[in-house]
């Protein structure tokens, strides 16, 4: 197996809320404990878990948006965890990201060329023409037409303004982008077209992947492997069938039984998880998900357990996998 | 019939002139059925929703059509009388439940606060009542979370809350519009397992107002599917998952992400993305994106016909 | 947690009145060309006056401890004397301004809440129609007009020009007439003050309450309410005004502090009443340097104090504010 892009050790990441004297005090919300995962040049690894599990947090830290608290971040065999932010520029135009809403992240007064066209002037890509020529090469990729360059982005519909952020994001040719929820807010029809649109790049243009989403079915079509999260700890990481058809650990199978099936001949008695995740400002001890476990016994409560391997391409966190 | 609804149209007055947002609507709803109305942003189905609840309050939305709850056409009710109906006889419960109840009063007191307005059960009763219906949603310590504020309270316990405001005064009709769409899917699928209890339990129809075509597979009886205001195709809901009949409905099911059964390899899109409300073409409003087109498509909107099965689409007998 | 919110507003009212003081001092003492002595001493007296004087009030000495002996007399033997007036104390003279102070301000208070409340809620029920930009035109005027230019309008025209017709004979002249002397002139003397310092706060109070339930009447909240079948009138009642009213209460409780901090010095100048605001306009214009800092010292507890009652509301009106749980 060729060496992998990008590694994470034991990745922590802890933020405060509150106030000290104010009311309700200080909180520490431990979004990510002792994470680590290996990404390979070319495949898209999916991360899901629901809401406040720390999956957007991970992809952001990966980045260095955020700063680690512990733990170590290796990007191209290059150590990054601690460098500088003028140390990490050049590797910067090798990892990008693509937002969830491709509103909010373009700015509503720049024309769709100017956007497009600000990590080449950033990167010093070249004079204008060769701008120029690249915007619209871009544009071609992502399959909108040149003349949208002089567009603003309120003129375009919700799928559009995710091509441009994905255009955005390969301008510079990157190796990595860190897509979060990239068709979370989009309409069923035109979610396929982005993740159909990604899958062409990533051929094209040997880029790898890591796709964030809260949806597993999107994360089943989009990435060959995938990692479960939960309260910030993955508890399941392995080939994208392989954990959605036989999931091993009881979070998973929790998960994949609630999404209702598209399929009304295929009504069933599903296993319905009691309650709601524990708030991440004061997680249970030892195994995260044992306060809604159905197969919890007294281990799971005192000692948490590590991402052991299970079977081929697959790790899980759990005393008693199935 | 507990809910017939007859061509009804919504279109709102704008300095561009009148923007048809909802076209010429129709559908019915038995008692104590399910009936999902499904369809994506824009496609008119929350409109449609708040319609039969006259809770379109924009002074300048015009609506038309007939909207008759049991028998009696509530668009032309005097506004004491539709109170009366609403959180009465027909109640709703929307998409977000943590901005839906008002921050400052405890649950326990937004529930009382309906009880009191529709029957005449003292305070102490109507707090039992609502106690009790807390208990009946599943959750736990109903007494200690009546007496809590709503930002206390989870999302999932939120729309419990909903749930049971909205079963307060035991109405026919419960409008649910989106109902879990702001939840993590573990606690979706708590809520929609609860819905389908309490219509045994409080026997009331449900019109299920949703984009995911999951919920309507494993929920509704029946689906109208809307497309750009109007309804494009409506049916038992085995029928429609089984044989679409319009290209529309054919592309949305082909469209959705599978997680259980064999993964596809390319994942099948509808090109192009749905017409804004004031630029919707002459005739059928999906012939732009439809792979189906033939010439009559851009000259007049297809009407709904049929009848169990009803299809607006010149060409549906042959989309398979 | 009540307790540390006062502790902290505590630490935080020291914190002010020592920099304020500071800031007073030096701007008194630290400026060229500004020498209380000749000002205690009067015009043309001669060096060796000046002299005394300076030794007298202790202003030969150096800076720090001048300060320091103003803020003992002050605050602790509370023996501070004007320098204009030698031997008027200062510290009953600011305690018998106040009630003059809090009477014009309690009365402003309760006219322009309740004026402001009937306005905001009639213009945002009726939003869009005429009414709605009647009121809230008249709103602008009424903050557009200076206090004080509104206050010799009402003088002349109560006082002067139709002081002998039926409407306006009642009004006594001006000036402060104790509560607890005569309780029916203490009204009638007050009447017009509080008027016409409400005007501005009703226009600016039922703008802000308009707009506010005007955005709250959109929000998911409202729409539940009104799917519970509640009625428009307790809609916005029960609902919108319900939440409106945090943010009127923060607005309220610093407008009322500063007010009764000096801030209604304008229209005790104009009505001829002797409050705080009166008296450090005078102290002002004699540049008498012990009553502007007790008058300051006083404007700044109030506010301070103002906030920490405004939290303490917050706490009692916004669940929110109360923490988590």
């Amino acid at each position: 197996m060729t060496a992998p892009i990008l590694i994470a050790e034991n990745l922590s990441k802890t933020f405060h809320a509150g106030r000290r004297f104010g009311p309700g005090g200080r909180q520490n919300i431990q979004a990510l404990s002792n994470v680590s995962l290996k990404v390979y040049p070319g495949e898209t690894l999916g991360l899901v878990g629901e809401s406040g599990c720390g999956k957007s947090t991970l992809g952001r830290t990966l980045l260095k948006l955020y700063t680690p608290d512990a733990g170590k971040i290796i990007f191209q065999g290059q150590d990054i965890t601690r460098m500088s932010e003028r140390a990490l520029r050049p590797l910067r135009a090798n990892m990008q990201m693509v937002f969830q809403d491709p509103s909010a992240s373009l700015n509503p007064r720049r024309r769709v060329g100017d956007l497009i066209a600000e990590p080449l002037r950033v990167h010093n890509y070249g004079a204008r023409e060769k701008i120029q020529a690249r915007l619209e090469e871009l544009m071609h990729l992502v399959g909108l037409a040149p003349e949208h360059l002089s567009r603003f982005p309120h003129e375009f519909s919700g799928g559009q303004r995710q091509r441009i952020g994905l255009a955005r994001a390969i301008a510079l040719n990157p190796s990595l982008i860190i897509a979060d929820e990239p068709v979370s807010a989009l309409d069923v029809s035109i979610q396929a077209q982005i993740v159909n649109l990604m899958a062409d790049l990533q051929e094209q243009l040997d880029l790898t992947y890591i796709f964030i989403a809260h949806d597993l079915a999107v994360i089943r079509q989009a990435a060959e492997r995938v990692a479960v999260m939960y309260l910030g700890v993955i508890v399941e990481i392995g080939d994208t069938d392989t954990v959605m058809l036989t999931p091993a650990h009881h979070y998973t199978a929790a998960l994949i039984s609630a999404v209702p099936e598209p399929n009304p001949a295929a009504r069933r008695a599903r296993t319905i998880l009691q309650g709601e995740p524990p708030s991440p400002a004061n997680p249970p001890p030892g195994c995260r998900f044992h306060t809604r476990c159905p197969a919890a016994q007294g281990r799971c409560k005192t000692e948490r357990p590590e991402l052991r391997p299970y079977g081929e391409n697959r790790e899980v966190a759990c005393h008693f996998p199935l | 019939m507990l809910l017939d609804v007859q061509n009804l149209s919504i279109s709102f007055r704008t300095p561009r002139g009148l923007l048809p947002v909802v076209e010429d609507v129709s559908f019915q709803l038995a008692e104590s059925e399910i009936l999902a109305i499904v369809g994506e942003s824009g496609s008119g189905k929350s409109l449609t929703a708040l319609s039969i609840m006259r809770l379109i309050t924009d002074p300048n939305a015009i609506i038309t059509g007939k909207i008759l709850f049991k028998g009696e056409d509530i668009l032309t009710l005097k506004e004491p009388a539709m109170r009366r109906l609403r959180g009465g006889a027909m109640a709703m419960i929307f998409q977000d439940p943590m901005t839906a109840l008002t921050p400052v009063y405890t649950i326990g007191a937004q529930i009382v606060e309906q009880i009191r307005i529709h029957t005449k059960l003292p305070t102490w009763q109507a707090r039992l009542r609502a106690e009790s219906l807390l208990a009946a949603m599943g959750i736990a310590d109903a007494q200690q979370i009546s007496r809590r504020f709503p930002h206390q309270l989870s999302g999932g316990m939120r729309q419990r809350v909903m749930i049971a405001m909205a079963l307060s005064c035991s109405p026919a009709l419960l409008i649910a519009d989106e109902p879990t769409t702001a939840l993590d899917v573990t606690v979706q699928a708590q809520i929609l397992e609860l819905l389908l209890k309490l219509r045994k339990e409080f026997n009331s129809s449900i019109l299920l107002i949703t984009h995911d075509m999951g919920i309507v597979a494993q929920t509704a009886d029946r689906v109208a599917v809307m497309y750009a205001g109007r309804i494009a195709e409506s049916g038992a809901t085995g029928d429609i998952f089984a044989h679409p009949m319009h290209p529309y409905t054919a592309g949305l099911l082909a469209a959705i992400p599978q997680l259980h059964g064999p993964r596809i390899n390319a994942f099948s899109a509808i090109p192009g993305a749905p017409p804004a409300p004031h630029e919707k073409p002459a005739g059928c409003a999906f012939a732009p994106r439809c792979a189906y087109r033939i010439a009559v498509c851009a000259e007049r909107p297809p009407l709904l016909h049929g009848p169990f099965r009803q299809v607006a689409c010149f060409r549906a007998g042959e989309v398979a | 947690m009540i307790f540390l919110v006062l502790l902290r507003r505590l630490a935080e009212m020291v914190f002010v009145l020592f920099s304020i003081s500071v800031l007073v001092f030096l701007i008194f003492f630290a400026t060229p060309g500004a020498d209380p002595a000749a000002r205690i001493a009067g015009r043309g007296a001669s060096p060796a006056t000046l002299a005394a004087v300076r030794h007298a009030f202790g202003l030969d000495q150096p800076l720090p401890v001048q300060y320091g002996l103003m803020m003992k007399h002050l605050f602790i033997t509370q023996d501070l004397t004007s320098f204009v007036n030698p031997g008027q104390l200062v510290i009953p003279a600011v305690l018998q301004a106040v009630p003059v102070t809090l009477s014009l301000v309690f009365g402003a208070a309760v006219i322009w809440l309740i004026f402001a409340v009937a306005i905001g809620v009639t213009a945002a029920a009726l939003r869009g129609s005429v009414i709605d930009r009647s009121l809230m035109f008249l709103a602008m005027a009424g903050v557009s007009m200076p206090v004080f230019w509104l206050g010799e309008v009402a003088n002349l025209i109560t006082q002067a020009r139709f002081h002998n017709t039926v409407l306006f004979s009642w009004v006594p002249a001006l000036g402060y007439v104790p509560l607890t002397q005569n309780p029916l002139l203490w009204f009638k003397s007050l009447v017009i003050p509080w008027t016409v310092l409400a005007v501005t706060y009703i226009g600016l109070y039922s703008r802000v309450l308009r707009a506010n339930l005007v955005e709250a009447l959109t929000e998911d909240y409202i729409r539940t309410a009104r799917a519970k079948g509640l009625s428009e009138r307790q809609v916005i009642f029960r609902h919108a005004l319900r939440m409106s009213l945090i943010t009127l209460v923060s607005m309220f409780g610093l407008d009322f502090g500063a007010l009764v901090g000096g801030g209604a010095l304008l229209i005790e100048v104009v009505c001829a009443l002797p409050g705080v605001g009166m008296l450090t306009y005078q102290a002002l214009q004699n540049l008498d340097l012990p009553f502007i800092m007790a008058t300051v010292m006083y404007g700044a507890i109030f506010i301070v104090a103002a906030n920490t009652v405004v939290d303490m509301l917050y706490l009692l009106i916004d669940p929110r504010a109360r923490g988590a749980r």
